[in-house]
């Protein structure tokens, strides 16, 4: 299968929402005020939310498949 | 461009606070709504839809975005939990103080007519409405006030070097509603 960039959101990620705002498609959001996460099949792999990330956390990765990325 | 809601002109309420503070402390009390939403957010919600969306500090910092700013990666002890929850317990801790200082006013200490910058400078402020109140009612105003203008120069002076919304990674009020959500939710983490 193709290699697709994705966004991933690192552990120290502090759910304060920046990401969300400056996501052109919605395709990431804040999970029970704990952390963000990406939905992986929508997310385009844009950087957008990764450039804007107040802590810094999100990294563009390949992934192979779109299943879940575990970080 | 991406579709604007009401909540994203929420950074008047930032000017306007600021504002009516100057010219009459007593508008400080205001900025309870600030301190409780959130946390009411967090509390019955178990979530942050308040740093998420409707928080007033953070779309003054969007709104500002990059400009005047170096823009840079905010450095990674910033996000560290030492560093949030260590900055959280001191901002209690002076919070607190101010607190007390308001009860021994309450008791018939004077009053002080100074809003404390960067729990350090004093600032001598307006005193207009100020004898219309008890004393304890306008301390505490002095008070938030300062708690409120301290976060925001901080907030703006992190901005300065760093991403528009650095101040969040260790804003105290983002923290504690964090935490608060992780304990809520603490069965249900991925
Ligand atoms: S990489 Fe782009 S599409 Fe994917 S979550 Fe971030 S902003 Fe949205
Ligand atoms: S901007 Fe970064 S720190 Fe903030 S919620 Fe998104 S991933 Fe987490
Ligand atoms: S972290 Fe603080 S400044 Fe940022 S959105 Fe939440 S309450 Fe507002």
């Amino acid at each position: 299968m193709a290699q697709k960039n994705k966004a991933s959101v690192g552990k120290q990620c502090v759910a304060c929402g920046a990401c969300i705002r400056k996501c052109p498609i919605g395709a990431i959001t804040v999970y029970k005020g704990m952390y963000a996460v990406v939905d992986v099949p929508k997310c385009r792999g844009c950087g957008a939310c990764a450039k804007h990330c107040s802590a810094n956390v999100i990294s563009i990765i390949e992934v192979n498949n779109e299943e879940k990325i575990l970080v | 461009m991406k579709k604007k809601y009401w909540y994203d002109y929420l950074w008047i309420v930032t000017i306007l606070y600021f504002t009516l503070g100057f010219f009459n402390i007593l508008f400080a009390w205001l900025g309870m709504i600030m301190f409780i939403l959130p946390l009411l957010f967090a509390i019955i919600g178990g979530n942050k839809l308040y740093c998420n969306k409707y928080c007033d500090r953070s779309r003054l910092f969007e709104l500002l975005g990059g400009r005047f700013s170096l823009n840079m990666a905010p450095p990674p002890f910033l996000r560290s939990t030492w560093f949030r929850y260590g900055f959280l317990a001191f901002f209690l801790t002076m919070f607190g103080l101010m607190v007390a200082y308001t009860y021994q006013v309450f008791t018939g200490a004077p009053l002080r007519e100074t809003v404390t910058l960067l729990w350090t400078f004093k600032l001598g402020w307006s005193t207009a409405g100020v004898s219309s109140v008890t004393p304890w009612v306008a301390q505490y105003a002095y008070g938030f006030y300062g708690v409120m203008l301290t976060s925001l120069v901080l907030g703006l002076a992190t901005r300065v070097l760093y991403r528009p919304r650095s101040w969040c990674v260790y804003c105290p009020m983002g923290t504690m509603t964090q935490g608060i959500c992780k304990i809520k939710h603490r069965n249900d983490a991925k």
